[in-house]
């Protein structure tokens, strides 16, 4: 059901783009307008802006549990009928969104469960997403005895359990201390390496987006939509020499000048 | 922390906490049989509490049975509440239309006084049925608010999860939907609990003043009719007990079902 249909790493085909995409909620706020956005098999690519450019509704809308007032979003092959990307797609809020009744085991089992997978496969694979985290030893912990990082390897354990085609995150670390959202972003790009998803990363920080990824959607407010992309060459893995590389700063410099023409241009 | 002198200063906190009112209680008791031996007040205008326990045992046989009728009204009372109020919370959250029919008509059976009702109730109704019906309507509305609420709290992300996973209605209803309504449902329970218990008294004494029953209440009302106080008392102190073991029957079951993930159950840890 969500086996990855790709072998191959990096390749450029189209998983799913997003065609004139505008969103108009029916209190008259308008989200998004053209806006234009591919997605290609095995990258990370990051949407950066301001808040309140329409990052989390694109997301939405990709994740298919927003409809946009216009424009399509085109997946390759079959999955265009939602029924088919149930499973193939995985989600991380910006909360951990655990279910507090239930222990990280149960947590991590939810999507597996609710597609009704034998419980024994089930079993196996929700150990290997935990472990995959790194908290094998805290299955049985509920989320309250977790510190706030600890919930967010959760939430991505859950995600990855079904090992999505694409994983999508709104700004999923935005509430963490800078330690810990460090380590997480290295074990994000670890698993993002090993498992090849594709990921869209959704953040207002221009430093995590240029850490983490291959390519940079930058978006302006009123209304949202992509202005400009930038390509981040830098090879990966990338760590803790890349974050303090000189390379690194100039990409930032770079970045940031590009953010604030987009917010300057698009008001 | 766990030092030694802060697990003394815990059982030392515990002990006060059990030991200061039954010290009040002693001491209530002590006055109160005083006060009656002192001015030599008879027995029909105020009994003393040694008195009250005498007629307490001596009428244990008759007292005993009236306690099984109204613990018996009472608890059925409170378990169909408790279906009645969760189903009917359910079906109005599955349903709009459900809910806009019948949502006013529970709102009437609530406000209208339960007293009121069961003189009615009794005329068309056998005295047992009319009396588990007031207790029903008494406690069911905080059930179905409860439930109602909490069944509307869920977490709207957990929600969008569950929708991006292709989640059946009963998948939501069942996984996500009565867990996070739990800690209400619980609430509304505790509530429901002592409310049953009020709605089976006022029943049976409106009941007892047209002739028939025997649960405790109608032994009060029938007692008062003979002058006889001391068997007033006993009998109010046998209801009072019901109240009291209904109340922390309730609360350790929310304890049991919430200790490990609820805020509300949690302590000792700041």
């Amino acid at each position: 059901m969500s086996q990855l249909s790709v072998p191959v790493l990096h390749s450029s085909s189209t998983l799913v783009a997003l065609r004139g995409v505008a969103k108009t909620f029916p209190n008259g706020t308008q989200a998004l307008a053209g806006l234009d956005l591919e997605v290609r098999q095995g990258e990370f690519v990051s949407l950066l802006g301001p808040s309140g450019c329409g990052k989390s509704t694109a997301l939405r809308i990709i994740a298919g549990l927003s409809e946009p007032t216009e424009g399509a979003v085109e997946w390759a092959q079959s999955a265009n009928k939602k029924a088919e990307r149930h499973g193939r797609i995985g989600f991380v809020f910006q909360e951990p969104t655990l279910m507090p009744w239930a222990n990280v085991f149960d947590n991590v089992r939810l999507p597996l469960r609710l597609a009704a997978a034998p419980a024994k496969e089930a079993a196996a694979r929700v150990e290997a997403a935990v472990r995959r985290v790194g908290l094998e030893t805290f299955a049985r912990a509920y989320p309250r005895e977790l510190s706030g990082g600890m919930r967010m390897r959760v939430s991505i354990a859950r995600a990855l359990v079904t090992e999505p085609e694409l994983l999508l995150m709104d700004e999923p670390f935005a509430a963490l201390d800078e330690i810990t959202r460090f380590a997480l972003n290295d074990d994000l790009l670890r698993m993002w390496q090993a498992l090849r998803t594709t990921i869209v990363f959704v953040t207002h920080s221009v430093f995590e987006s240029v850490y983490m990824s291959r390519r940079i959607a930058v978006m302006a407010k009123r209304p949202g939509r992509v202005v400009t992309e930038l390509a981040i060459d830098a090879p990966y893995p990338r760590s803790r020499d890349f974050r303090t590389s000189a390379e690194y700063g100039d990409l930032c410099r770079r970045t940031s000048d590009t953010l604030a023409r987009a917010m300057a241009g698009g008001g | 922390m766990g030092t030694p002198a802060r697990g003394r200063a815990d059982i030392r906190d515990r002990a006060l906490r059990v030991v200061l009112p039954v010290a009040v209680l002693a001491l209530g008791l002590a006055i109160w049989e005083a006060v009656v031996r002192v001015w030599h007040i008879p027995p029909y205008v105020l009994p003393g509490p040694v008195l009250v326990w005498h007629t307490l045992v001596a009428d244990r046989a008759l007292l005993g049975q009236s306690l099984l009728v109204t613990l018996t009204t009472t608890v059925e009372g409170f378990l169909l509440a408790a279906a009645g109020g969760v189903g009917l919370a359910v079906l109005f959250n599955q349903s709009r239309l459900v809910e806009y029919s019948l949502y006013p008509y529970a709102v009437i059976l609530q406000v209208t006084p339960v007293i009121a009702i069961a003189p009615l109730l009794l005329v068309y109704l056998q005295q047992p049925t009319a009396v588990l019906v007031c207790a029903w309507i008494v406690a069911f509305f905080p059930v179905l608010a409860n439930t109602t609420l909490g069944l509307n709290s869920v977490d709207r992300n957990l929600a969008d999860l569950f929708a991006l996973y292709g989640a059946s209605r009963l998948d939501v209803l069942w996984n996500l939907k009565l867990p996070s309504a739990l800690p209400y449902i619980l609430g509304g329970l505790r509530i429901a609990g002592g409310l049953s218990l009020v709605g089976a008294v006022a029943a049976e004494i409106a009941a007892g003043s047209a002739g028939a029953g025997s649960g405790l209440a109608f032994r009060i009302t029938e007692s008062g009719y003979r002058l006889n106080i001391p068997r007033m008392f006993a009998a109010l102190l046998l209801l009072s007990i019901t109240g009291i073991v209904i109340f922390y029957a309730l609360a350790l079951v929310n304890y049991l079902a919430l200790r490990r993930w609820h805020e509300s159950a949690l302590q000792g840890e700041r």
